[in-house]
């Protein structure tokens, strides 16, 4: 049995001394996603939304176009669809697959999406598992599950919160939580 | 026999937890190596074939997928598309881990490039199709039996009966282009079902989508 520490680096050895990858390049690959692609993105567009109604409205006909208006586009980035979270409907995002998820707003999955726990059951059980997980929503709240089966990302634009109405947007980006933007949260004011 | 990694809707995987503040991106350095090793090495097969590396994923055994989290199925993943296509010989992998803590072991030598005969007619996914859709939102549609091969239609939505929500973009079809025979463009549609049509009448009530090809259906 190889442990899968040593079975890396013996892959990354042996690809490196042929050639077909470059330590060097691999360091940016990972830095990028430790340092600039993550769920602060996400959570701009939000506050952007949440702030204004023009971008909200084109946010959620077209999220693509209106999430590149920030800047923001790349791998598993190619169609993103926004749905609205409200009092009375909650959207939550699953890849039951692999793990398909929106790196672009979002970064790389956390452990509890990849989760086969999550995986299997949110689909067949959401209020359960979402409970869970800390969110107990009332039972006339319609949950809808997204499966992420194709290309297309999704991404959940989280119902503002009460008294958040005097912050600024760069106020309201801290509150916007990453687990909000998948639909096992809600964004609370603090 | 269907795909290891087909877990939707699956019994027996016990409880969620709320989810940390924080937690690193990756757990352990090693995972980090991985994920840029995927990326990378699955780039030197033909294209930045996603759709055979998920094949790949489904294909390991369930010690391979599972035991060691999400990159440890991603190693074992890229390892066995890069052994399929010649690029790294059976047994290689292992012989290098076993040198590098010290064994005396003999090496294979690295192979006959096996590639496939492929390359991407355009960067992603997403692709023009030229035929008009054949369902638009609000059709009635039902899901046709899981192919043998590779796919990306789950299991627990075959056979079942949906209502389109909407049309999406064109999308290379997994199922031939995961095996590098071909893109097939097909239209792909949002398919709202109910959860007693999933599950049955003693189901909570609730409402799941699935992103499903046209090939995957047919009218209800």
């Amino acid at each position: 049995m190889i442990p899968a520490a040593l079975r890396a680096a013996a892959l990354e050895q042996i690809l490196t001394e042929r050639g077909l990858v470059d330590p060097a390049v691999m360091d940016t690959f990972i830095a990028t996603y430790e340092t600039t692609v993550g769920p602060r993105n996400g959570a701009t567009v939000v506050a952007r939304a949440w702030t204004d109604p023009q971008y909200r409205a084109r946010l959620l006909a077209d999220g693509t176009a209106a999430i590149g208006e920030l800047g923001f586009s790349g791998s598993q980035g190619e169609h993103i669809v926004v749905v609205e979270n409200t009092a009375t409907r909650h959207n939550v995002i699953v890849c039951t697959l692999c793990s398909c998820y929106p790196w672009p707003v979002l970064g790389l999955p956390p452990s509890w999406y990849k989760d086969p726990a999550y995986r299997a059951r949110v689909v067949r059980e959401p209020r359960a598992v979402l409970r869970e997980m800390g969110l107990d929503l009332p039972a006339d709240v319609e949950i809808v599950v997204r499966d992420s089966t194709s290309e297309v990302r999704w991404l959940v634009l989280p119902e503002r919160p009460a008294g958040t109405e005097h912050l600024t947007e760069e106020q309201l980006v801290p509150l916007i939580t990453r687990d909000a933007l998948v639909g096992v949260a809600r964004v609370v004011a603090r | 026999m269907g795909s290891v990694a087909d877990i939707g809707g699956a019994r027996g995987w016990g409880m969620l937890r709320p989810p940390a503040c924080t937690e690193p991106v990756f757990g352990s350095a090693w995972e980090g190596r991985v994920f840029a090793l995927a990326l990378l090495g699955m780039g030197r097969i033909a294209g930045r074939n996603l759709d055979a590396f998920r094949y790949a994923l489904g294909r390991l055994g369930h010690t391979a997928y599972f035991d060691d989290g999400y990159y440890g199925r991603w190693l074992h993943a890229v390892e066995l598309m890069l052994t399929e296509s010649g690029i790294i010989a059976p047994g290689a992998v292992e012989a290098r881990a076993r040198v590098m803590r010290g064994e005396q072991v003999t090496e294979p030598p690295a192979p006959e490039p096996a590639k496939p005969d492929y390359a991407p007619t355009g960067p992603g996914s997403l692709r023009e199709v030229p035929e008009r859709p054949r369902f638009g939102p609000g059709d009635a549609v039902r899901v046709r039996p899981v192919p043998a091969g590779p796919t990306k239609l789950p299991r627990y939505v075959s056979g079942h009966g949906g209502v389109v929500e909407a049309v999406r973009p064109g999308h290379l079809l997994p199922d031939t282009h995961a095996i590098f025979a071909g893109e097939n463009p097909q239209h792909v549609y949002t398919v709202r079902f109910d959860a007693t049509e999933l599950w049955g009448a003693g189901s909570e009530p609730f409402v799941v989508t699935v992103d499903l090809f046209d090939r995957y259906l047919e009218p209800a």
